[in-house]
């Protein structure tokens, strides 16, 4: 193991010292790095030239001064050495840009990510159990679409479609949703979960009645209450919501028969429940820190509870306890969020419109960390949702494919046939076999992500490593473009890496060598 | 008699080739034929709208030229509806995609854009395969060194994301012309082939019908091209179909970012890329462009999910309810 470590290691840094090399040298020749000072008619405009070839060595051929270059970035790599990455055009050192750049991209490419698995997976997961239903068709057909979707159409047409059009209706001051949206949604989701049963025509149909019916309830209700002008969960629908989460996660993971897992989820429910009326003072002046302390004691007490109910089966109550804990502390957070919402919508720098389509944050908005952190929110939003939209398809795919092919395994009709639920069976035998080959694709797909990325904080004017890209190489400003290709490269192997080796750890017939 | 009796039986038993097999499973696709037919419709249509070359198309506008007078105020002239309807009957007019904002036919650029799309996905699809399948082949037969230098050669061009290679190669060669980018991104997308097709010849140059070919004398690029290839192909179209829908994508984000296809030349990025910000006034300027990247790039996604099956008939024979109910069915599918 600890060989193969050291190999992977050797062999990684040659592939970034020779891909560092071509990337170097086809920025370097792209263009001409003094175009805009011998076109500007400036007096001094000879002397800024002289001085910009003997800073940054412009009179050395780019293979040679690639060199240069290399001796300073491996200093980097070394504690104690200085870390130079050269300067760009104006003479600011690139170890300076990067990290401001580089914050924006990471948010969006995580989040949009952990969104990707997320709704690919299970998306997947679903087409794969009902194979050939009019669900499966449809998600074939969407995932099709995404795929030959360019992720800059996509975006624009969010910008035109979704925020224009949320904004519009919000600031219209009539923000009710009207009877034809009503029915429409109301159909689209009751075709969507009458696909999702899938069996008899009667069960189906019955199906759509019950969701179409909620859905219009819940619709007239929202409007009812002016929801969307002053959002929140309240009392009740926090309560009902924490109940369909103790219900749900335990059915799915642990089954309602295993009376200790739906005792622990039901504690954990009501201590979140509990945290939403005892901690609404705290939160009121609370930051960042606060709600991460927080979130890790609610784990740690799920973690006790499960532990002290746990008995036989002692991981499964506590891995239970702990996703309905952190799941209904999230709502909790999500409720308090909500309330700070028409505080935000009606700031005069809002005014009604609060889905941003360029920026990272609003100019002049100033405000106590939930308004702050709705601000991010609906700037990351858009440009969130198209970066997902790359990476959901394939994963959708991906899952369904290896779902289907686990699924015809010896093992999964051993499981069957020794009696096991439908549940156990999917949950435990083919979900965690599923998994393995998906690690290493999303793995791969994370330099495509920062790549996409580019494109998205292009549309979105969001200053991040891309746009430092972008703006760099118009320029032929190499060292920020080296700086920006060092971080996605470095990100690229590290996680090819990882891949490499959680293949190893999930699946033990893969030897390393 | 005898001789009836036999040539009957022949025909019953006559094997069919691999190939024919595949092709017969291809072409039954109903989603796949519909899509090539499509594809190949849009095509011709749009190149024999431009022309090639020094041969006009049949299109009576020019693509970069500015009309004489800007008709309706540059809305789209077509209309679709006939009059039995309370339409104005069908018919395409003098523009019928409209006309950007100095009155260019849009018509002419939107299918000059389609054309540029063609090429590269030709020329890209065609350079990446031919290089990755060589790439691929030679490290997969030959092992060892060779194989660990092509494939740490590999990994180096993987490291670094296509599209941002794209852009330094854009940058340096967009002002060229369409082939020229077509080529370079070529060199730089072949990767993911090469991979498969090292995985295919690994397990391939294993089997008994390399082992004779050797005995019999056949050269090393005899057996890679004329013995082991073939046998790979399928893993090579499926690969190549994937890639030219990538292409379309790429080149337009690419033009979209303003690496790609500069002006006067035009690329449907490009016209997506110039006319965003006219969205709410003339929202026609974005969707043709639109509709030409999306509508293609998906025909040619059905078509590689056609391929894809023919060639591996294995994954679409799974049902879970099937082989819930009827274990026996299931025993004979698998």
């Amino acid at each position: 193991m600890l060989s193969f470590i050291v190999r992977r290691i050797l062999a990684s840094i040659l592939t970034l010292l020779v891909a560092s090399f071509i990337m170097y040298v086809l920025t370097a020749y792209s263009d001409n790095p003094l175009k805009d000072l011998q076109a500007s008619n400036a007096p001094n405009a000879q002397l800024l030239i002289g001085q910009r070839i003997e800073r940054l060595d412009l009179d050395v051929p780019p293979p040679l001064r690639w060199f240069g270059w290399l001796a300073g970035a491996a200093g980097c790599l070394t504690p104690f050495t200085p870390c130079d990455l050269g300067t760009d055009l104006n003479y600011t050192p690139v170890t300076q840009l990067l990290p401001n750049a580089a914050a924006s991209t990471v948010r969006l490419v995580a989040a949009s990510t952990i969104l990707a698995i997320i709704f690919g997976i299970i998306t997947g997961i679903v087409s794969a159990l009902r194979q050939y239903s009019a669900f499966d068709l449809g998600m074939t057909f969407v995932s099709f679409f995404l795929y030959s979707l360019p992720s800059f159409l996509a975006a624009v047409l969010l910008k035109e479609f979704v925020a224009l059009g949320f904004n519009n209706w919000l600031s219209s001051g009539d923000s009710s949703i009207g009877l034809i949206p009503t029915l429409i949604i109301a159909l689209v989701i009751g075709v969507i979960m009458q696909a999702l049963v899938a069996g008899s025509n009667r069960k189906r149909l019955i199906t759509f009645a019950i969701a179409a019916a909620a859905t219009v309830g819940m619709l007239y209700y929202l409007d009812a209450v002016d929801w969307f002008q002053q959002p929140g969960l309240g009392a009740v629908g926090l309560l009902l919501l924490i109940g369909g989460i103790v219900f749900g996660a335990t059915a799915i993971m642990a089954g309602l028969n295993n009376r200790r897992a739906l005792i622990g989820a039901a504690i954990a429910g009501v201590l979140s429940y509990a945290s939403y009326f005892a901690l609404q003072g705290l939160f009121d002046i609370s930051t960042v820190w606060t709600i991460g302390i927080l979130g890790l004691a609610t784990l740690a007490v799920c973690f006790v509870v499960g532990w002290i109910l746990g008995g036989n089966d002692r991981g499964q109550v506590i891995r239970v306890t702990m996703v309905v804990g952190l799941l209904s502390s999230l709502l909790v957070v999500a409720d308090r969020y909500l309330q700070a919402w028409p505080a935000y919508i009606s700031s005069p720098r809002i005014n009604n419109r609060p889905i941003a389509t360029v920026g990272e944050q609003t100019v002049g908005l100033s405000g106590d960390m939930w308004i702050m952190g709705l601000d991010t929110f609906t700037h990351f939003l858009l440009p969130t949702i198209s970066l997902t939209l790359i990476s959901f398809a394939g994963y959708t795919r991906y899952a369904r494919a290896g779902l289907l092919e686990v699924m015809n395994q010896d093992y999964i009709r051993t499981a069957r046939a020794k009696g096991l639920s439908e549940r156990v069976v999917i949950t435990r035998h083919a979900f965690r076999n599923m998994l393995i080959p998906i690690t290493t694709i999303v793995a791969a797909d994370i330099g495509v992500l920062l790549g996409g990325a580019l494109i998205t904080e292009r549309v979105f004017a969001i200053s991040g490593m891309g746009a430092l890209f972008a703006v760099s190489l118009d320029r032929v400003d190499v060292n920020p473009v080296m700086g920006y290709f060092l971080v996605i490269a470095i990100t690229a192997i590290l996680f090819n890496f990882l891949a490499d080796l959680s293949y190893a750890l999930l699946d033990p017939r893969v030897r390393v060598k | 008699m005898t001789n009836a009796t036999t040539t009957v039986t022949q025909e019953e038993t006559a094997g069919q080739s691999q190939g024919r097999l595949i092709l017969k499973r291809f072409v039954t696709n109903k989603a796949s034929m519909v899509s090539l037919v499509l594809l190949v419709a849009i095509w011709v249509f749009a190149i024999s709208a431009i022309g090639i070359g020094p041969i006009p198309g049949w299109w009576h506008h020019d693509y970069r030229t500015p009309s004489a007078s800007i008709v309706e105020g540059g809305r789209p002239t077509v209309s679709l509806i006939p009059e039995w309807l309370g339409g104005a009957g069908i018919y395409l007019g003098e523009h019928p995609f409209g006309q950007n904002r100095i009155g260019v036919d849009y018509f002419a650029q939107t299918m000059r854009g389609v054309q540029n799309s063609f090429v590269v996905i030709v020329l890209l699809a065609g350079v990446a395969t031919v290089l990755g399948t060589v790439i691929g082949a030679v490290a997969g037969y030959y092992r060892g060194w060779v194989d660990a230098v092509l494939m740490r050669m590999t990994d180096v061009f993987i490291v670094i994301p296509s599209i941002v290679v794209g852009a330094v190669v854009g940058a340096m060669t967009g002002g060229l012309g369409v082939q020229y980018l077509a080529i370079f991104l070529g060199l730089v997308a072949w990767m993911g082939i090469a991979r498969l097709v090292r995985a295919e010849f690994l397990s391939l140059r294993e089997r008994e019908f390399v082992e004779a070919a050797r005995v019999a004398g056949a050269s090393d690029a005899r057996i890679i091209f004329k013995h082991i290839l073939p046998n790979a192909m399928g893993v090579v179209i499926v690969a190549a179909s994937l890639i030219a829908a990538a292409a379309i994508i790429l080149e337009a984000s690419l033009s979209f970012l303003g690496y790609g296809i500069l002006p006067p030349d035009t690329s449907l990025g490009l016209q997506v890329s110039q006319n965003q910000s006219a969205f709410a006034t003339r929202p026609w300027l974005f969707w043709f462009p639109a509709f030409f990247i999306v509508v293609p790039a998906l025909l040619i996604n059905f078509i590689g999910d056609g391929l894809r099956d023919a060639f591996d008939p294995r994954q679409k024979r799974f049902s879970i309810r099937r082989t819930k109910e009827l274990p026996e069915n299931a025993e004979q599918r698998s």
